[in-house]
């Protein structure tokens, strides 16, 4: 262990794989990494309860509540990820400029301009095989996207603009622009009370998912996790992302183009975020229309921040975050407490677990150099 | 009373736009550089903002006293303000996250606690009439200036003179620019930031109290619709220059009323776009006046944004 | 009234109720409650168009054997399919009311072809016979509100200019305008109409600086078509310019300014879709009317209605309740000069064609 303590030490500030590590170490450090979050989830929830019980209402009905509602059944639970799929997306918009040291917050834009695309793209793809058509549709999103939050990207590379200004204009800007077509040049005339754009038609629109019944975005969302996840932490090029988003200086010196890589990453969120706004066209509604700014991209966010911006986190975050919005509406009905109760409830909750963070390195049990340090203490 | 200015309306509503929308732009932006200012951001301010609007309101409606409300505001911002200060000290806890974690929690306790508040109606702030001496309606009330108007323009020429000559905005630059140097010097950086949120926290609460007591001038739940959010990236706009979140906030104001203006001399097409003014003129500007080789002039160099 | 819960109880049978009385559990024995969700987009007080909801719905809840379930801030998305499966699934709701408009299709659609036993009334006049049999749509025809709002806001004008803040440029709102510049014009033919369009349904600072134009361009009376018109309401108040209101009754914001208003009255169809359900039948399909039916009312007038006003208005208002007023009739011109009807041709209140409105009569300045 002893022989350990240098690299551990120096380990402890990210853990890296495991293969550098012994496996004490490596169960000790996602333990921590489980269980502070959760400590801290339960803290906001105890918290939450004294609020409610300070109006005179139940806290374990809440608790009640919020299991039947998000988690306790097949519905329950296909209510949550439901709600999750679309903020699997969203959130890796956040957490892939983050890497770069990015706060990028126009995920909202992407979304819907991905929706407009999908949509449009549809018309002159009509008659085509789905298989074709459907990645087409697809590509076309991600294109949007892509250019969209690559402009704030490359903005922040070559112009010093601040990404998290100019996102959040483009943000705004992409809805004006989106609400602008869909009402004017790209609306379907049969859509009289509802403006949206014509139906991309059955043949090109995604069933659910076998078994547990959720739209698609729910799988392909996991699957850019995943990607995001192996991109970010297991290739060179995140890797040196990593070091540019550290020091901008330093990764100059050693020769990386740390402008192409900030174009880049924030391209891919773009493009991830999108894909938000496809599925939204091509497996819930069927066009685009005013509500694809619905908040997911706001809401993605928070769920990047929570996760710290680690793709894999991003998943029980999101799915975490899903279920307590699935348990709203029994929190309402039940309780007879206003639909803002869930909101008091997610910014306690993210209030006490972001700051937990500073909880981590503090536990002996779950850091390997504090058990080295004690050891070199005892015999010097 | 009909007097028909034709197209002379649009500058004129321009003006008043700018006049009536700018305010809570200019509380919350500058009460986010003076957080800025000393080295964190607080991208919480869009909380503070609603909730200082329903406290504001529901304060009004109890006590029939706007500025009671006005009270209220600021010092329910300073409390989310403080609240931020005082978890940000903590070592490895991220303030942006810590923000949005705020800007949730403050919306939804201004909604839960405000859903009475929706119905009665509370007295508004006063108003005075700097255009009586015009017969034109239009005029008079273009110039119908609140009084937070005035006090938010005097407060970003007192920032501004008080960033440079006072000891107070000597402290919080230092502390801003360098946590290290500060320490050093022996200030207590935690401390500072802690007042400088509070601050910040202060003004955005009384910018929220200007949206429910005087303009719009009623709580309902879709009040702000993202206008702290948007003060505070004027901040960066402004370089975290007072007198420029003045002008910055002007801009904003004023180019939200282009919309409803152009409409009403008739250009009807396109007035998504029309809407999207600010946002677009906001962002030409920036790119206008950023340059490929120089990073942020103004920047407080312990901002995380910025860095 | 058919409130008898026994003969529903009776009738019903044990088939739809199965699942309810599971549901229910022990207590399910006695007369089972009949219950009924509502679904709003926005607060249930938000002084507007789900407010009208919520005052209906909070109306039935003395009836007996109802028992009310009851969602706000659902957005148009798919969380209110879950929200109707979860009122189904968790409460037992047998007769669902999403009152948005963006609920139908595909949200509404899907949920009354997944729940056949179940039945789905959307506010807004969207079902066809091609739709779910278990499904239907209701709504009100509120222009005949604005056409007598005009009436009397033409009454109060001097300025021969009247003001609408429209959300958006989509068929029922543009009916709504052009009823209001209409009934004004029945007045007075010189009387024109500015509109101005927010974009969205609800946008508070928008909503209030789009009035604060029309009162700086000479408008004198302000109505609009906005989820929520309180900031309507308050701005065009202070400005000093005459209000008529929209949705519910919003005199109490405004009580000097405030004219009349046209409001929603969904009481009588919940009551009678209620009433079949409880006799075991399938409550109408398609249900619409306006003021002769009872869905539309007016407010009543404020202080600053002559009395020549309200001789006129009542006198049109009393043509209406006759039923079959038609308020768009030739010869007829749109504002850009294209006749939209003939001399000697109308759409009475329940014709179809007025659903696919899509220009603005001679008269209001705007365009779609």
């Amino acid at each position: 262990m002893v022989a350990d303590a240098a690299p551990s030490k120096l380990a402890a500030d990210r853990p890296r794989g495991w293969t550098s590590l012994p496996l004490r170490a490596w169960l000790a450090r996602r333990c921590e990494a489980l269980a502070i979050p959760v400590g801290a989830a339960l803290v906001g929830f105890l918290l939450f309860g004294l609020f409610l019980a300070a109006l005179g209402k139940s806290p374990l009905q809440l608790v009640d509540i919020v299991w039947r509602g998000g988690f306790g059944s097949p519905f329950a639970l296909g209510n949550s990820l439901q709600r999750a799929a679309p903020l699997l997306f969203a959130a890796l918009c956040v957490a892939l400029p983050a890497r770069l040291g990015l706060v990028v917050i126009g995920g909202e834009g992407a979304i819907v301009l991905g929706g407009l695309a999908a949509a449009a793209a549809a018309q002159p793809l009509a008659g085509l095989p789905a298989l074709l058509a459907v990645p087409l549709m697809a590509g076309a999103a991600m294109l949007a996207g892509a250019v969209w939050i690559g402009a704030v990207g490359w903005l922040q590379a070559y112009r010093n603009v601040n990404a998290t200004i100019s996102s959040l204009l483009l943000s705004y800007i992409a809805i004006a622009l989106a609400n602008h077509l869909i009402e004017g040049p790209l609306r379907d005339p049969a859509s009289l009370n509802k403006p949206s754009t014509l139906p991309v038609g059955d043949a090109f629109m995604l069933g659910p998912m076998p078994v547990i019944g959720v739209h698609w975005g729910l799988g392909c969302g996991i699957l850019a996790c995943l990607i995001a996840y192996v991109l970010m932490d297991r290739t060179t090029l995140g890797f040196a992302a990593r070091i540019a988003g550290g020091n901008v200086r330093a990764a100059q010196i050693q020769g990386l183009p740390v402008g192409r890589l900030i174009v880049g990453f924030t391209a891919l969120g773009g493009a991830f975020a999108a894909l938000a706004g496809y599925f939204e066209v091509a497996a819930v509604q069927g066009n685009a229309n005013g509500t694809l700014a619905a908040g997911y991209g706001y809401t993605g966010i928070l769920v990047a921040f929570l996760a710290r911006q680690n793709p894999l986190a991003i998943m029980p975050v999101a799915f975490l975050l899903g279920g307590i919005e699935a348990s709203s509406g029994l929190i309402q009905r039940r309780m007879q407490l206003p639909d803002a109760t869930v909101l008091v409830l997610e910014g306690l909750l993210f209030l006490v677990v972001l700051l937990s963070e500073t909880l981590y390195g503090r536990f002996k049990p779950f850091n390997p150099h504090l058990w080295a340090e004690k050891r070199e203490a005892v015999p010097a | 009373m009909s007097d028909d200015l034709g197209l002379w309306s649009v500058p004129l509503a321009i003006l008043g736009g700018a006049i009536r929308v700018s305010t809570p732009f200019l509380f919350v932006s500058l009460g986010e550089t003076i957080t800025e200012r000393s080295g964190r951001i607080n991208l919480g301010l869009e909380g503070t903002l609603v909730f200082g609007a329903m406290s504001a309101y529901a304060t009004a409606v109890l006590t029939n006293s706007p500025w009671a409300g006005v009270a209220v505001a600021g010092l329910a911002g300073g409390l989310f303000g403080l609240l931020h200060g005082y978890i940000c000290k903590f070592p490895k806890v991220n303030d942006v996250a810590i923000g949005i974690a705020l800007m949730l929690f403050g919306t939804g306790l201004a909604f839960f606690f405000g859903k009475p508040f929706i119905q009665p109606p509370a007295p508004p702030l006063p108003a005075i009439p700097f255009g009586a001496w015009s017969d034109l309606p239009q005029v008079q009330a273009a110039l119908r200036v609140n009084v937070l108007f005035l006090a938010g323009a005097a407060l970003s020429v007192a920032l501004w003179w008080g960033f440079r000559n006072t000891k107070a905005g000597l402290i919080l630059r230092v502390v801003g620019d360098s946590a290290d140097a500060a320490r050093a010097l022996g200030y207590d950086v935690d401390r500072v930031r802690l007042v400088a949120t509070g601050f910040g926290g202060v003004l955005a609460g009384i910018g929220g109290s200007y949206l429910s007591l005087y303009y719009p001038g009623s709580w309902n739940e879709g009040i702000s619709s993202g206008q702290g959010l948007m003060a505070v990236a004027l901040v960066i706009f402004a370089r975290w220059n007072p007198l420029a979140c003045f002008g910055a906030a002007l801009l904003f104001g004023g180019a939200g009323a282009l919309g409803p203006a152009l409409q009403s001399v008739g250009v009807s097409q396109g007035y998504y776009l029309f809407y999207a003014a600010p946002y677009v003129l906001t962002l030409v500007l920036l790119i206008a006046t950023s340059s490929p080789d120089r990073a942020l002039a103004g920047a407080p160099g312990e901002l995380s944004l910025s860095k | 009234m058919a409130h008898h819960p026994f003969t529903r109880r009776t009738l019903l049978g044990a088939g739809a109720l199965l699942g309810l009385d599971a549901a229910a559990g022990g207590r399910a024995r006695a007369a089972t409650p009949l219950t009924v969700g509502f679904i709003y987009v926005g607060p249930k007080d938000d002084y507007g168009y789900n407010q009208a909801h919520a005052q209906a719905a909070k109306a039935l809840k003395g009836m007996s054997g109802i028992e009310i379930t009851e969602e706000e801030r659902v957005p148009e998305t798919n969380a209110v399919e879950k929200t109707m499966e979860s009122m189904i699934n968790l409460d037992g709701a047998t007769l669902l009311f999403p009152t948005s408009f963006g609920y139908y299709s595909p949200y509404l659609l899907n949920e009354a072809r997944k729940n056949p036993k179940i039945q789905f009334r959307h506010c807004g006049g969207l079902w066809t016979e091609k739709d779910p049999q278990n499904a239907g749509s209701y709504f009100g025809y509120i222009a005949q509100g604005q056409y007598l709002n005009g009436i009397v806001a033409a009454h109060a004008s001097k300025s021969k200019k009247i003001g609408f803040v429209a959300a958006k440029p989509i068929p029922q709102v543009l009916n709504n305008v052009n009823a209001f510049l209409l009934g004004a014009r029945s007045v007075d033919p010189a009387i024109t109409c500015q509109v101005i369009f927010t974009g969205e349904w609800s946008l508070a600072v928008k909503e209030a600086e789009a009035t604060n134009a029309l009162v700086d361009g000479g408008a004198d009376v302000i109505t609009c078509h906005v989820d929520s018109p309180k900031v309507v309401v308050e701005t065009a108040a202070r400005r000093g310019a005459f209000v008529c209101g929209y949705h519910v009754n919003q005199s109490p914001l405004a009580p000097q300014k405030y004219l009349t208003g046209a409001e929603w009255n969904w009481l009588p169809i919940y009551k009678d879709a209620i009433a079949a359900m409880q006799a075991g039948k399938v409550p109408a399909h398609f249900v619409r009317g306006g003021l002769a039916d009872g869905y539309v009312k007016m407010s009543p007038y404020g202080p600053a209605v002559s009395d020549g006003a309200r001789r006129n208005a009542d006198a049109v208002k009393a043509e209406m309740l006759k039923g079959g007023y038609a308020i768009i009739k030739g010869p007829l011109k749109d504002n850009t000069g294209k006749e939209v009807m003939p001399a000697g041709k109308a759409y009475p209140e329940k014709a179809v064609e007025l659903e696919g409105t899509n220009y603005l009569v001679e008269g209001v300045k705007g365009s779609v």
